[in-house]
Order: C-alpha cells, then sequence, then structure tokens
C-alpha cells in the first residue's frame, strides 16, 4: 500500500516535471529580475520595452545553454545585484538567509526552554 | 475661510488634548474612585472637533477650495465628486488627518467602555494615548498641514493620480487605518497596565476586542488592497511583497499572535509580559511603518510625495516610543512563575506566537535588509518575492499542521487520544491531493505539500465543525477562521499552481493559438470620455476544447490631469478562474503587446479571506453578548 | 546576565535607528552609474553603414573610448547632441555611437540634420547587444580607458558637467 502510493508520486512528479520544466524555468528567470525602468515591477510583469528585451536575451542565453545561476551572475555583472530579487547568498547577504532561521530555531528553543522549566518545578 | 477654520480647530484640539492630560493626572492624585465627569465631557468634545476637522477638509475638497495648497495639489474641478471626497484621504497631510480621527475616537471609546476597570489604569490609557494624539497634531501642524494657504488662488488643482481613481483605494486607508491605527489603543493600555501594575485576567479582557477589530479591520484593508492591486495594476498578481505591502503585513502578524496569546491570559494568567510586548511592538511597527512609507527611503510601487523632514520628525517620535517604552519594560519584567505543561493547550499557543514571530521577523529582515546594505556597504540590493517564497514557504507547511492540531489541545494539561484520527485525516489530505494532481498535471513537491496540509487543517477543522455541532459546544468563530485561512492557503497553492501565463505581440487581426486556447486580436477602438481618453482592444479568446467563446475588453488609458497613461486589464471573473487580459503598444510599432493570464479560483482567495475576518467579528460579537 | 540582554537590546535599537537615520539622507532611486571599474566584455556587434562586425576588443587601439547609445526617435538625444559635437574635437577621445532599436533612414537624417560625431557608427537594432554594455534606456554612454576598463557611466543626456568631467578624465583640461 505504502509503496504503490511512493510510485505513484513518483511517476506524477516526473511526467509533470520534465514536460512544463522548461516554459517554467523561463518564467522564474523572468519573475526574478527586476525591471529597472519600472516601479517594483519584474520583468516578467513588465511589459515595459526594456523587460521586452531582456526577455529576449534570456531566451538567448537559455539557448546557448546557460544555467539559471549563470544568467543572474551575467545580469547582475551588468546591472548591479539590484536587477535580482532573489539576493545571491554571499558575505553581503549572508545575515539576510541566515537570520530568518536563526529566529526560528532560536524561537524553538526559547518555547522549548519555557516548558522544560516548567516541568521540572513540578 | 476653511483654511482658517481647519486651523482653528487643529489648535482647538491641542489644547483640549493638554486639558485632558491635566484633569486625568488631577483625578488620579485625586482621591475618589470614580473619574471626573468632565473629562467623559472633554473628550466627547475633543472627538466631535476632530470630525469636524476632517468635515472641514472635505468640504474644501468638494467645492475645490483651491486657495488650500493640500487641496490645489490633489485634486480637479473635473473629478467625480466620489473621488473628490475620498482625494481628502488619499494624500499624506489628509491621512495623517484620518490618523487622528482613529486615535481620538478609540481613545474615546475606550475610556465609556470600560467601567469596571481600575481607574487609574483607564486614567494612564488615556493620557498615554492623548500624548500620541499630541505627537501627531504636531507633527501635522508644523510639518504636514492640510490648511496651509496659497495665494494667489489658482484657478486649477493638478489633479489625482488616475490609478488611485478607484472605489477600492476609497476605502482601503481607512480600513487599514482603523487597524494599524487603531492598535494605539492597547499600546497606550499596556503602558497604562504596566504603570499601575494592573495584570490580571481582566487586563486581557479589557483590551480583548480592540484586538480582534483591529485585527479584522488590518485583514480587511489587506484584502481591498490587494484586490485593488489586482484589478488595477494589470500585472495579474495580487501580492508582491513591496515594502510598503510588508508594512501592513508586519503589524498584521503581530496582532495575530496577541490574539492568540491573550487566550492564555485570559484563561490561565500566564505570558502577562509576553502579551504587553506584543501590544507594543504592534503599535510600534505600525508607526515604522509609517515612517519606511512616508519618509521615502523606500523604493516602493506605492508613491506618497515624499520629504526627508517628515522621515525625521516620525522618526524622532519614533524612538521616543520605542526607548520609552523599552525603559518602562525592562524596569517593570519579573519573571512569572506558573506551569505550562508541554502537551496543553498553551503550548499550542506559543507554537502559533513562535510561527507569527518568524514570520514577522523574516518580513521584517527582507524590507530593511536594502537599506542596511545601502548604508554599510554602499551596495543596493533588491529583496523580492523569490526570496520571501523561498523561505516562507516551507515553514507555512509545518505550522498549518499545528493549527489543525491545536485547537484540539486542552488547557492546561492534554493527553492526544486520537492520532489514529490524524492519521486519517492526514491520509485523506494525501488522497484530495494526488487527485488534484492526477486531474491537472504540473506541480512541484513544495506545491503539493503546502496542499496537503492546507486540506489537512480544513478537513480537521470541518470536522471539528462537525463535531461540536453535535454536541452543541462549539466555537464556531475560532473554527470559521481556521476553516478559511486553509482554503485560504489551498486556494493560493491551487491558483499559483495552474495559472497560464502567456504573452505575445500581436497585429489587429492576428490569431495566436496556445494549448487549447485561441487568441485573436479583432480590432481597436478609440473613445474619448470625460477625462480621459481610451484605446480600448476586442479580443476574442477561444476555448477550443470546452467551445467557449469569450469577448475581453482591455484598455490603453490617456488621462488628462496630470497627463498619465495607464493600462486596464480586462477580467472575466466566474466561480473556477478568471481570465486576466492587459494590452499594450509597443514603441515604435503596429504590433500591441498582449498578455492573457487563467487564474483559476481567484475569487476563492477574496472571500476566504472575507470569511477569515467574518470569524473574527463573530467573536466580538460573541464577547459582547457574554458581558 | 539580564543586564546584558538589556543592553544588547538596548544597543540594536539604537542601531536600527542610525541606520535609518543615515539612510534619510541618501537618494533611494537606482541608476547604474556606480558600476564603474569593471572590464568590458568582448563584445561582437554589427556597424551601422554595412554588414561587418566591430569587436569591442579593437577599442584598445584608442587612448579613451566614448560609447554613447543613441537613436533618432529620442528626444533628449536631440538635446545632448552639442556636447557630443564638441567631444568630437578632443584628440585622445574616439566617440563611437551605437544606434539603438532605429530605423535607417531616420538615424542617417537624424545625423545629417545635426552633424556625426562618431568615429565608429554602429547599430543595434533588436536592442540586445546593448543589454551587455548594461543600458536600460536610452541616452546612456559609457567611457572607457585604454585597457577597456569603464571610468564612467553617464545615464541620460550628457550635459556640460559631464562634458568638462570627461575632458578632466583624459587628461585634456
Amino acid at each position: 500500500m505504502k509503496n504503490n502510493l511512493f510510485f505513484l508520486i513518483f511517476v506524477i512528479f516526473f511526467t509533470s516535471l520534465s514536460a512544463q520544466e522548461k516554459s517554467m524555468e523561463k518564467n522564474k528567470i523572468f519573475k526574478n529580475l527586476r525591471c529597472l525602468v519600472c516601479q517594483g515591477q519584474s520583468i516578467s510583469d513588465s511589459n515595459s520595452d526594456f523587460a521586452q528585451t531582456v526577455k529576449l536575451v534570456v531566451n538567448d542565453l537559455i539557448e546557448e545553454g546557460k544555467t539559471e545561476e549563470e544568467i543572474y551572475s551575467f545580469m547582475a555583472e551588468k546591472y548591479g545585484d539590484w536587477i535580482i530579487y532573489k539576493p545571491q547568498l554571499n558575505r553581503q547577504n549572508f545575515m539576510l538567509w541566515f537570520l530568518p532561521y536563526a529566529f526560528l530555531i532560536g524561537g524553538g528553543l526559547i518555547i522549548f526552554y519555557l516548558i522544560r522549566k516548567k516541568r521540572e518545578k513540578t | 475661510m476653511l483654511s482658517n477654520l481647519g486651523n482653528i480647530l487643529l489648535f482647538s484640539k491641542v489644547l483640549l488634548s493638554l486639558t485632558i492630560i491635566y484633569f486625568s493626572y488631577q483625578c488620579i492624585k485625586s482621591s475618589r474612585e470614580i473619574i471626573f465627569k468632565k473629562i467623559y465631557q472633554i473628550s466627547l468634545l475633543q472627538s466631535t472637533l476632530v470630525l469636524g476637522c476632517f468635515f472641514t477638509l472635505i468640504a474644501a475638497y468638494v467645492v475645490s477650495d483651491f486657495s488650500l495648497i493640500n487641496v490645489y495639489q490633489n485634486s480637479h474641478t473635473a473629478k467625480p465628486l466620489f473621488y473628490k471626497i475620498s482625494g481628502t484621504w488619499g494624500n499624506h497631510e489628509g491621512s495623517l488627518l484620518l490618523w487622528i480621527i482613529i486615535l481620538t475616537l478609540f481613545s474615546f471609546l475606550f475610556l465609556i467602555y470600560n467601567n469596571n476597570h481600575p481607574k487609574n489604569y483607564r486614567l494612564y490609557t488615556l493620557i498615554i494615548q492623548n500624548i500620541l494624539i499630541l505627537g501627531f497634531l504636531f507633527f501635522i501642524l508644523f510639518n504636514s498641514n492640510p490648511f496651509l494657504s496659497l495665494s494667489p488662488i489658482p484657478k486649477e488643482g493638478l489633479g489625482l493620480n488616475p490609478i488611485l481613481q478607484d472605489p477600492a483605494l476609497a476605502i482601503h486607508p481607512p480600513l487599514l487605518y482603523l487597524g494599524f491605527v487603531g492598535s494605539s489603543i492597547y499600546f497606550s493600555a499596556a503602558i497604562a497596565s504596566l504603570i499601575t501594575n494592573y495584570s490580571e485576567k481582566s487586563f486581557a479582557f479589557s483590551i480583548k476586542n480592540w484586538v480582534l477589530i483591529s485585527w479584522g479591520f488590518q485583514t480587511l484593508g489587506i484584502l481591498v488592497g490587494s484586490i485593488w492591486a489586482y484589478y488595477e495594476l494589470g500585472w495579474g498578481g495580487f501580492w508582491f511583497w513591496d515594502p510598503v505591502e510588508n508594512a501592513s503585513l508586519l503589524p498584521w502578524f503581530a496582532m495575530t499572535a496577541l490574539l492568540h496569546s491573550l487566550l492564555v491570559l485570559e484563561k490561565r494568567n500566564l505570558l502577562y509580559f509576553w502579551v504587553i510586548v506584543l501590544c507594543l511592538i504592534t503599535f510600534t511597527l505600525s508607526v515604522t511603518g509609517t515612517f519606511l512609507v512616508r519618509s521615502g527611503i523606500l523604493n516602493s510601487v506605492h508613491t506618497f510625495a515624499s520629504d526627508p523632514s517628515r522621515g525625521i520628525y516620525i522618526l524622532s517620535f519614533l524612538s521616543v516610543m520605542i526607548f520609552g517604552s523599552l525603559f518602562l519594560l525592562l524596569n517593570k519584567y519579573r519573571k512569572e512563575n506558573k506551569l505550562i505543561y508541554s502537551n496543553s493547550k498553551e503550548t499550542f499557543v506559543l507554537i502559533n506566537n513562535w510561527f507569527m514571530m518568524f514570520y514577522l521577523l523574516t518580513v521584517l529582515v527582507g524590507t530593511l535588509y536594502p537599506i542596511f546594505t545601502d548604508v554599510l556597504t554602499n551596495n543596493k540590493i533588491s529583496v523580492g518575492p523569490p526570496f520571501y517564497n523561498t523561505v516562507i514557504l516551507p515553514v507555512v507547511v509545518i505550522f498549518l499542521f499545528f493549527m489543525a492540531i491545536g485547537p484540539k489541545a486542552k488547557w492546561v494539561k492534554n493527553r492526544f487520544d486520537n492520532l489514529g484520527y490524524f492519521a486519517l485525516l492526514l491520509f485523506l489530505a494525501l488522497v484530495v491531493n494526488f487527485s488534484i494532481i492526477y486531474f491537472f498535471k504540473s506541480s512541484t513537491i513544495l506545491s503539493n505539500l503546502v496542499i496537503i496540509s492546507s486540506l489537512f487543517l480544513i478537513l480537521s477543522s470541518f470536522f471539528d465543525l462537525v463535531n461540536s455541532i453535535l454536541k452543541s459546544r462549539f466555537d464556531l468563530a475560532r473554527t470559521i477562521s481556521h476553516i478559511s485561512f486553509g482554503f485560504l492557503v489551498l486556494f493560493i497553492g491551487l491558483n499559483h499552481n495552474f495559472s497560464i501565463e502567456k504573452d505575445f505581440n500581436m497585429k489587429v487581426g492576428e490569431v495566436k493559438s496556445f494549448d487549447n486556447y485561441e487568441i485573436q486580436l479583432q480590432n481597436l477602438e478609440l473613445k474619448t470620455y470625460n477625462n480621459y481618453k481610451a484605446i480600448i482592444g476586442n479580443l476574442k479568446i477561444k476555448n477550443i476544447l470546452l467551445k467557449e467563446e469569450r469577448t475581453l475588453n482591455p484598455e490603453i488609458r490617456i488621462y488628462d490631469n496630470p497627463e498619465t497613461l495607464t493600462y486596464e486589464a480586462a477580467i472575466k471573473t466566474n466561480l473556477i478562474k478568471d481570465y486576466y487580459l492587459t494590452m499594450s503598444n509597443i514603441d515604435r510599432s503596429e504590433f500591441y503587446n498582449i498578455k492573457f493570464q487563467k487564474k483559476p479560483l481567484m475569487i476563492w482567495i477574496w472571500i476566504s479571506v472575507a470569511m477569515l475576518v467574518f470569524g473574527g467579528f463573530l467573536r466580538i460579537f460573541k464577547n459582547a453578548k457574554i458581558n | 546576565m539580564q543586564k546584558l540582554i538589556k543592553s544588547i537590546i538596548t544597543i540594536i535599537f539604537i542601531f536600527i535607528i542610525m541606520i535609518f537615520y543615515i539612510s534619510l539622507g541618501k537618494d533611494n532611486s537606482y541608476d547604474t552609474v556606480n558600476l564603474v571599474g569593471k572590464k568590458l566584455d568582448s563584445i561582437e556587434i554589427q556597424s551601422f553603414n554595412n554588414e561587418k562586425f566591430v569587436n569591442t576588443k579593437s577599442f584598445k587601439d584608442n587612448s579613451f573610448t566614448l560609447i554613447n547609445f543613441w537613436a533618432s526617435w529620442c528626444g533628449p538625444c536631440r538635446a545632448e547632441h552639442p556636447i557630443l559635437m564638441n567631444l568630437k574635437e578632443s584628440k585622445s577621445l574616439i566617440l563611437v555611437g551605437v544606434n539603438f532599436k532605429d530605423k535607417k533612414k531616420n538615424a542617417k537624417n537624424f545625423l545629417e540634420d545635426l552633424g556625426n560625431p562618431y568615429g565608429i557608427l554602429l547599430k543595434d537594432e533588436s536592442g540586445k547587444k546593448s543589454i551587455n554594455f548594461g543600458i536600460y534606456g536610452i541616452p546612456e554612454s559609457i567611457l572607457l580607458n585604454k585597457e577597456l576598463v569603464i571610468i564612467e557611466k553617464f545615464v541620460g543626456p550628457l550635459v556640460e558637467e559631464d562634458y568638462e568631467k570627461i575632458l578632466e578624465e583624459i587628461g585634456e583640461k
């Protein structure tokens, strides 16, 4: 029963994933690039001249076989980190990625400590 | 004339606030157990004046009195009356007046509705609230006065940004302000409670409904804002993790956490200091949000004309608030010695607070981080939707499971003897999820988890509902809110997963087809309206499989005053899906960029949020009944 | 211990408020003017007058190169044109014009009317090449030295101040 279920999950995942992958990938990249001439829109959401051109260039880069990360590095090199909505993990952005999880773990520890201490007193 | 009247009213409000503070102080020192009658009277007068002040400004907008700079800058005679009125609070100065109204009305209502609480606690609340009112009054008088006059008087105003001329945007700010400005009252109450050492369960009782009211309106405000963004901005999304949106979300997390931990304080007399902290940070975050938005240090879609001097004023005010309350809190803090068993409702409420704090801090860090990198390293970065989705979504999954189990736990000490039941629920959730995936294809692991966990919450709340109706001992408010939240996440998940998005560059007459759809740009029409011209596209969308045809008419509008270009989306809504179409011209060519989106279950997202709020208001009525 | 926590909390708040205060004085709008000091990639770009391609590597022969992105349909380009004409006179600077998303006829008329300041004239019909230069709206200009390192970026039309700045950079002032 359990095994069958897992098998089913697998089949569904991979048949659907491979077909959709390419257009999803593209859209994901567009959504992660900021339109520099707009107010807070992504390349995907914007229909400005600039956004249209960036879409073409990203298409070309994908055709050339560039990976997602390489495309982001390319854009960041030309336009600065500003253009990427999901900051890359590096020394400068370390705290941005680290702090939320630190809060999550820290909060959990505080609750654990609170409950445990109370139990000891009984 | 209106300018003078407005200024006189503002000044008399300052005097009244000072008088209230003075009399309240006298009353605290006196040995009498009741509050002086004149304090009630002055408070009532104060509320009346502030409304008068606001109506004066509305009147100036209605008659287009351009002798007021504020009216001149934000209105125009050709504007429909409705938008003349809503323009009153659509700008920085006018919206501050709305702030003062809410601060004042809440302070008066809190005073008269809390008869059975200690005199000093009520009076200190009144004093603190009036200090806040004074703070904002001075801000208005010295920096952002909507009643400043202009001479010579211009013949015509500059007009209101056309994308702000929308019914949703007319009610969005008042709702939101009722929410986060309303939170000021429990900020004041928390400080009063610290000063007077009023830490009983009944303190929780006195602020409970105020928290619910502000939470309800905050949620509604966010909802209306999202609907507006969906219809008006023309990107097809409704939430962009824009800094200004985040600023309204931060107090919401704090309110939601507060709402739950108040239950613990009320039932078990536990977590008093934590509740106080939450009261304090809710309003502090509201003011912080206001600072970020109005000072213009954040780059956002929502642009208030910004001005650094405003920033400095709000920042000083914020600093006084933070350090004042921090000082008081740290001085009064003492350890609680009561029992929390690991398996109890208290623990689950703590878990709720834990997750709320995680969301809050994540959004806060994400919003502020670009400011920090800019100041410290001179490098500007963007933190946008992909960041929040990556960090928050996986945690939501776990949260929903706790949310389903939590309400079943008993106070003090609990035992789960129904693990089999939860396993059954989980199994049901899995089955439903995979049938959805099987029929509609396309998915990722994370979206599966989101759907499963939300289904788990929905099913669990649903059986709760059935069960409690059978036993006729039910907490309808809670169940409705929890089930709606489950549906909200579920619909967002499904919507996100099964949306279709395509864009084409088309000439008039061209047909494009994709999947089972065919789309044709039939013709363009040029129309002239009262205050704008429009290019209206006539597009036919054919669903080949279902053999249904629809015509959609997106527009490109050119507004006159001020001259602006906007894109109006054409949206066809039904219970299953929305078709969303936008059209824009491509410069220097005969092509039009047509963006087609199919957004499944869109309307249910709005309905879920409305139901969530309904649950909250139901609780208020129930509380009122008990009293 | 308690005292330590108290002071840490206080310091965090002071820190945040300090940052807020400093950022009030900063300009929050974004442009790419600060992205200088990087070496320009080698980019192949088509010549305006024929089918040949020019590689940016060839700019090494000049002591300084100013790449200017323009189009006949762009109003501000017209406004900055006299400054480009003046820059044409300088000896150590070669002007490279990249005609951006334009019709050839219109572009030719534009140069006939206002004069041609460019030593090398290129075109980018689709606008795709300009992405490689980090251009997002025209007019924009990039000043390169002999090593092809970007030493100045100008977003928007060149004004008198920029003219002085360029002369200073190339040592003709």
